[in-house]
């Protein structure tokens, strides 16, 4: 039988040691309980948290042949400032005024919106170009923010290029740098 | 009339099946899911709503937090291939030894000098050492280029295939140093490369 014999060895009086019969059934369902919710709990922890990705796509830096020009009144440019704030106009720098907003819905993903259904107005049916310029005092999370509202518009005209100095001086002069 | 009797049943059901199946599945379920790894550094990768899954193979991630850089590649082939090449690159020889550890170690952020130096450590030093971060000063050929670099022959010469890059940065990480690690990309022309992002539940 397939049970242990617990009595011990003890036969010195020659008398014949009995085992009792005990039902072998077990309750397996507490067991079976366990085992299917640690079964869900890897299911749930291996394939649901994957992590995500973005795919970022730079201009190439030494190909000049594509380079060509773009009216300016098409091109909103993004200056990403400290304290999760930016700062946006249209064409160059100086020209529009700039205006600081946040990075939340009803702000940036309003004004992308906005501006994109006005140049489109205006510019037979043409797509807005965004450039952002992140400065130093951004965070690596606000490139992220934008670039995911920019997916969320539907704008696929975007760059991400380095600041020139007249648009630092911008932000100086709003206190986002 | 005689009333109709239901015989009555026994409740208990014989669980023994059951129960070798969900061990059965447990089992695989364990045994299939990766281990996590500890990063050398916390970062908190920022929210989007972007829903691509990041490669399991050929892919080579690049961890930016608190300032520093790390470096990891996919697959202990391609560790040990890259260190082989930087090895050659940078007249530093390791040991076979040396290698087998590197090829363990997920992320790695030391300064090529030091780099066989923190190899030779033993296990529990090593995980504790803090490490300083690639160097990725602005020289044409600093050593996060070389890394990549390394890293992308040792993929073209192993599984002849292009090398996928991710960048996973800390959300409150300053940009100029995730500057710094595109630039490097840019410079060997890998344009395209990925954003590391956990998905934004709540909308």
């Amino acid at each position: 039988m397939a049970e242990l014999d617990t009595s011990g060895g003890g036969k010195k009086d020659g008398g014949k040691v009995r085992t009792k019969k005990k039902a072998v059934r077990v309750d397996l369902t507490a067991m079976v309980d366990l085992a299917f919710l640690l079964i869900t709990f890897f299911i749930l922890t291996t394939t649901l948290n994957k992590p995500k990705s973005q795919e970022l796509i730079m201009p190439d830096k030494d190909d000049k042949q594509t380079k060509e020009a773009v009216a300016e009144t098409k091109t909103m440019t993004l200056l990403l400032g400290k304290d999760n704030k930016l700062e946006w106009f249209i064409g160059l720098p100086g020209k529009t005024a700039p205006a600081v907003i946040s990075y939340s819905k009803d702000q940036l993903r309003k004004t992308l919106i906005d501006q994109n259904a006005k140049i489109k107005a205006t510019h037979n049916g043409d797509p807005m170009i965004v450039i952002v310029k992140p400065s130093d005092k951004s965070t690596y999370n606000n490139v992220v923010t934008v670039m995911d509202e920019l997916n969320i518009v539907d704008i696929e005209q975007r760059a991400i290029v380095d600041m020139s100095p007249v648009e630092l001086d911008l932000l100086k002069r709003d206190g986002l740098y | 009339m005689p009333r109709v009797k239901i015989a009555r049943k026994s409740t208990a059901i014989d669980m023994t099946a059951m129960c070798d199946v969900a061990f059965l599945l447990l089992t695989f379920f364990i045994l299939s899911a990766k281990p996590k790894t500890q990063d050398p550094i916390k970062a908190e990768v920022p929210f989007s709503t972007s829903v691509t899954v990041v490669p399991e193979a050929d892919f080579s991630t690049l961890l930016i937090s608190q300032g520093k850089v790390f470096f990891n590649v996919e697959g202990e082939d391609l560790r040990k291939k890259t260190l082989e090449i930087m090895s050659e690159k940078y007249k530093i020889p390791f040991s076979p030894d040396d290698y087998k550890t590197f090829s363990n170690t997920e992320y790695s952020g030391m300064p090529m000098k030091q780099l066989r130096g923190f190899l030779e450590l033993p296990d529990k030093d090593r995980t504790a050492y803090p490490q300083p971060g690639i160097p990725t000063d602005t020289t044409d050929t600093n050593e996060l280029y070389d890394w990549i670099h390394s890293a992308r022959l040792a993929d073209k010469y192993e599984h002849d295939k292009e090398l996928k890059i991710g960048i996973k940065g800390d959300a409150q990480q300053q940009y100029p140093i995730v500057r710094d690690v595109i630039s490097s990309l840019q410079k060997q022309h890998v344009d395209r490369f990925n954003l590391i992002t956990s998905l934004k539940t709540t909308k």
